[in-house]
């Protein structure tokens, strides 16, 4: 990436678009704390990406491309295991469960589970920890109808609670319910951006408000 | 718990142990003598060999389910997931020595009883830095679709003087030499085991990045 700059307001849903190549996961990675960046800097609620890499990943909900399951644990067990490794007590845990539609399946081994399963496993897991900043890395792929109303539904949840979300798409229109503006990015650039509440300038830095 | 619940990992790395330690003494024939004095090494060669495998597997579970990344958001310091794999890893070792010790005092006719007490010392320091620096590689391996044979590659000639000194140190004290006989050598084995703790878990951090 280069030169991209970008600030989210809280309860901003902002989209990344752009084709393969175009360095939108990659974006969302180093925004995740994942990869360190070789130049320019974030922050996270006033949280330095690399200094306060730690505390960055207490605000951040990342729901990668791929689940990221432990295929051999039982759905219950991949959220206690997250739960434990948050930090956070597990009782919500079937809570977040019964909200993505998986009650049934919840001592199951994931192993067994579709993909569509495997994904809004991965979104309970996401809403378990509460966080600010959702970093969803096409979050509706694998979806059914009612599948992608439950993401539209998690990220209208996290705005009401003054949270934000950086929201991956191929496609724009897949999230045009929820999206306050889109980014387009090409080869790492940001090629152009949506009418919305403010222009993106173009400046050697990644950053988020404090 | 998934290595508890399908046991299928240890029962092959022990059976490989076992196997290895067969072929040591068809190898060497009937000559008692013989058998004795190569106990030692034989012995921590079916550690090494088979231990390798355990280490392949150690970010199996992970890779198998995309599960790396998400592992690594959790707000936790990345050396705790280092010290987690080692402690499981030493656990899992130490297991297959437990299986494989037994059947080379019987396959080598190594009886002595007072050698085999503080032997186990001698095994548990060569198996700390066998294991710190397997744990580490097996990270650095771990991306590599030719992991298989990347690792023991990798990781066999940094293994040459814990297998010098385990086992000259494990043969002197089964010969019934005296302690300093062996004194050199586990002092070798505990600056090695100091060294490549402190290294592996500094370096830790930069080598897992995704």
């Amino acid at each position: 990436m280069r030169g991209v700059t970008l600030e989210l307001e809280p309860g901003e849903i902002v989209g990344i678009v752009g084709h393969n190549g175009s360095g939108k996961s990659t974006l969302l990675r180093v925004v995740s704390t994942a990869l360190r960046p070789s130049a320019g800097e974030g922050w996270v609620h006033g949280q330095h990406l690399v200094r306060d890499a730690i505390e960055v990943r207490r605000h951040i909900g990342f729901m990668a491309h791929a689940p990221g399951l432990y295929e051999d644990l039982t759905a219950t067990e991949n959220l206690q295991f997250a739960a434990r490794m948050f930090g956070i007590a597990e009782s919500g845990i079937e809570a977040a469960i019964d909200r993505v539609g998986l009650a049934q399946s919840r001592n199951e081994r994931v192993r067994g589970f579709s993909a569509g399963m495997q994904r809004r496993l991965a979104l309970a897991r996401l809403i378990l920890g509460t966080p600010s900043l959702l970093l969803l890395d096409e979050p509706y792929n694998n979806f059914d109808p009612q599948g992608i109303e439950l993401v539209n539904e998690v990220i209208e949840d996290a705005r009401r609670g003054g949270g934000s979300a950086l929201v991956v798409l191929h496609d724009r229109r897949q999230g045009e319910r929820v999206l306050d503006r889109v980014i387009e990015l090409g080869r790492g650039v940001v090629i152009g951006t949506s009418p919305g509440s403010r222009p993106l300038t173009l400046v050697s830095t990644v950053g988020l408000p404090h | 718990m998934t290595e508890r619940r399908s046991k299928a990992g240890f029962n092959a790395v022990a059976f490989l142990g076992v196997l290895i330690l067969l072929l040591f003494g068809f190898a060497l024939g009937p000559d008692t003598e013989a058998l004795r004095n190569a106990a030692a090494g034989a012995l921590w060669l079916a550690i090494l060999f088979a231990g390798v495998l355990a280490f392949n597997r150690s970010y199996q579970l992970e890779l198998d389910g995309a599960a790396l990344e998400p592992l690594l958001l959790y707000p936790a310091p990345r050396w705790t997931i280092f010290a987690g794999k080692f402690l499981a890893n030493l656990l899992f070792v130490l297991l297959l020595e437990v299986v494989v010790v037994p059947v080379a005092i019987i396959l080598f006719q190594v009886t002595s009883v007072a050698g085999w007490i503080p032997a186990s010392g001698v095994m548990l320091l060569g198996s700390i830095g066998f294991v710190a620096l397997g744990t580490f590689y097996a990270s650095m391996a771990s991306r590599s679709r030719a992991r298989e044979v990347l690792l023991p590659l990798l990781l066999f000639p940094m293994l040459i003087p814990v297998l010098l000194a385990s086992s000259e140190a494990t043969s002197a004290l089964l010969a019934g030499n005296p302690m300093q006989d062996a004194g050199a050598w586990v002092k070798l084995l505990v600056a090695f085991d100091v060294i490549f703790l402190v290294a592996s878990f500094l370096a830790f951090d930069h080598v897992i990045e995704v």
